[in-house]
């Protein structure tokens, strides 16, 4: 259906305004409040010890919660589409869990399997590991509340590009691995990628579920949304605002690395994705995620 | 030596797809299977290639045994209707897929890619990706790909179902003609009796998961072994036991006490061809398939009344499309059931 032209702006003008009003405003009011009185007092505020550490921890989450859920969401999503297991349904299902519970109803769940009551909280205790307050159980609540994008992102994909290429690839006499590796994981990258980005995102602000499990303990388990939120109880304004900035401009960085390493695949000549894969995701939003 | 399959059943959930199968593929032979959708034989085709597991059965290639042997050692090059092109691979990248696999080194590979280029026409498009080929330069850049490592038997699965119906006439002369340079042994899956008739030395008549009938296509065709086989290698008239091919309907003007009376509802010239609709008196619709020539001699006209005459017809008895033989004609006839029609049917 073509709209006609009033319908067409009046769809336009709302898309405009909704997104201006509810997104571009509130960002736009943070980087005015940022830079109000230069570029010193935000650097001054985000190379404080404090403010350092916690960026780092926040990359550590990224760094060991994202490469898990990659490789997890990705050899789930090739159990839930390739293979017909019983258990599939049951595991498609509870892997929405995560979108469907508050995170921090997470960080209590998580708070009472590994507190000093909890099923496995005494026996780790006992062998010398500390999960709660400390950053493994911080790993662990980045790991539950950003499981579901590789999978739910991968399966639609997989799906799409159906089985014929990976039979193609085993009449020539490639086994499972190598089709894996030359077929399957090229023709999914941008669906990998996707997750990929959105993963990142949610592990890099994630609040509510790392709130209870890390302590808040400041310059220990303190990341980065975690500093943000301390700075703004605290009317540290300054702070707050460039510690949102530097959480902001680190997303950013993952969407651009994406669209970067997208537009280099597509010099080297591979053809643009079609369908339901996804384009260079900074200029689409994508259906059903 | 060639390819055989014995006995072979698959089920899908409550649907069956083969049931008790059994084919002889010689070696360097070119055979279609023929067959409605639904009739088995593209699960025939994936069984002997390995990409499906039989429930029940035995495939023999070249003498050996390769039931339990999975796809990738099978040795068979399998090209798919929709090409199945790897789309993030040049076309080089797809030729040279089985030949990296088997560790070829690049001087060989290369060598040996564009040997399979420039037998399907395609040097030159090396390094075009397959989105920028058409149907018909895709089909055959899977072809290659498939060819490239010297395969024991050549496996297609509609392979032109997907083309417009130019490139897919010239497809399968061009597929003719590599198959009588290459001698591999070849099946390919195909509906279109046009098709596998032009095409293979030898067909497979399948329907409902069973073989009907195999044969070449003359013997097919002058000596069908049921109704169905009769009615899907050409076209067919049915006179009440008996079956009629339109060339073998002869219209007249003038009764005797072999013809029938018919009402010539529609005529249809089809260039050289004419087809004349008639209804008999018994509301069964029929067609002769006539010449200009005749169609002129006898002056026929729409809404008019004519004769019809068959001058050879067939049937079954019990006409079941299941029982494998042709039964001979309630006239005794020797040859499988040709014999000319009484005047009352």
């Amino acid at each position: 259906m073509t709209p006609s032209a009033p319908a067409k702006w009046g769809l336009r003008g709302l898309a405009f305004g909704y997104l201006g009003l509810l997104l571009l405003a509130p960002v736009a009011m943070i980087f005015y409040k940022t830079f109000e009185n230069g570029f010193g007092p935000p650097i001054e505020a985000m190379t404080s010890p404090e403010a350092l550490h916690s960026i780092q921890l926040t990359l550590l989450m990224v760094a060991i919660a994202v490469p898990l859920n990659t490789v997890f969401g990705v050899a789930c999503a090739l159990l839930l589409v390739r293979s017909r297991w019983w258990a599939n349904r049951w595991i498609d299902a509870i892997i929405n869990l995560p979108f469907a519970i508050s995170p921090i109803v997470v960080g209590l769940a998580l708070f009472l399997l590994y507190g000093n009551d909890g099923w496995f909280g005494p026996t780790l205790t006992e062998w010398g590991f500390q999960v709660l307050f400390s950053w493994p159980g911080m790993v662990l609540a980045s790991i539950f509340v950003s499981l579901p994008f590789v999978v739910r992102e991968v399966v639609p994909v997989l799906h799409e590009i159906g089985t014929e290429q990976e039979q193609a690839a085993s009449t020539l006499g490639a086994n499972g691995w190598q089709t894996f590796w030359r077929v399957t994981l090229p023709a999914i990258r941008w669906g990998v990628a996707y997750g990929v980005v959105l993963t990142t995102a949610r592990v890099l602000g994630e609040f509510g579920a790392v709130t209870i499990v890390s302590g808040r303990i400041t310059g220990e388990t303190e990341t980065l949304p975690l500093f943000v939120g301390r700075a703004f109880e605290q009317f540290n304004e300054e702070a707050a605002y460039a510690g949102a900035i530097v959480l902001a401009l680190l997303a950013l960085t993952t969407l651009l690395l994406m669209s970067i390493g997208g537009r280099k695949a597509k010099a080297s000549g591979a053809p643009v994705p079609s369908g339901g894969e996804v384009p260079v995701p900074i200029s689409t939003t994508k259906e059903g995620s | 030596m060639g390819i055989a399959v014995e006995g072979a059943h698959k089920r899908f959930d409550d649907f069956q797809a083969l049931d008790d199968v059994s084919i002889d593929v010689p070696d360097g032979s070119l055979t279609a299977l023929l067959g409605p959708s639904g009739s088995g034989k593209s699960t025939l085709l994936r069984a002997i290639a390995g990409l499906e597991e039989l429930d029940s059965g035995t495939v023999v290639i070249n003498g050996k045994d390769a039931t339990k042997t999975p796809a990738q050692k099978r040795e068979v090059g399998f090209v798919f209707q929709h090409y199945a092109a790897f789309k993030h691979m040049t076309v080089f990248g797809n030729v040279a897929f089985g030949l990296k696999i088997r560790k070829w080194d690049k001087a060989r590979i290369h060598d040996r890619v564009h040997e399979l280029l420039r037998l399907v026409q395609l040097d030159g498009l090396a390094e075009r990706y397959p989105d920028q080929l058409s149907g018909g330069q895709r089909q055959r850049m899977a072809l290659a790909r498939a060819l490239a490592v010297e395969p024991q038997v050549l496996l297609l699965d509609e392979p032109f179902g997907a083309l417009d119906a130019k490139v897919r006439k010239d497809l399968r002369t061009w597929l003719r003609r590599l198959h009588d340079e290459m001698h591999v042994t070849t099946i390919f899956v195909t509906h279109d009796q046009e098709e596998a008739m032009d095409v293979a030395e030898q067909l497979v008549v399948m329907n409902n998961g069973r073989v009907e009938q195999s044969g070449s296509a003359d013997e097919l065709y002058e000596h069908p072994a049921n109704e169905f086989v009769m009615s899907f290698v050409g076209e067919v008239n049915r006179l009440g036991e008996h079956f009629v091919r339109p060339h073998d309907m002869e219209v007249v003007l003038d009764p005797d006490e072999r013809t029938q009376e018919g009402l010539v509802q529609r005529i249809v010239t089809l260039g050289f061809e004419v087809r004349v609709e008639l209804v008999l008196s018994d509301g069964t619709e029929v067609w002769a398939q006539l010449t200009r020539a005749e169609l002129q001699r006898l002056e026929l006209r729409e809404g008019q009344i004519a004769y019809l005459r068959p001058v050879q017809a067939k049937s079954f008895n019990g006409s079941s499309p299941s029982i494998p033989n042709g039964a001979s004609t309630p006239l005794g006839s020797h040859d499988g059931g040709d014999a000319g029609l009484p005047a009352a049917v």
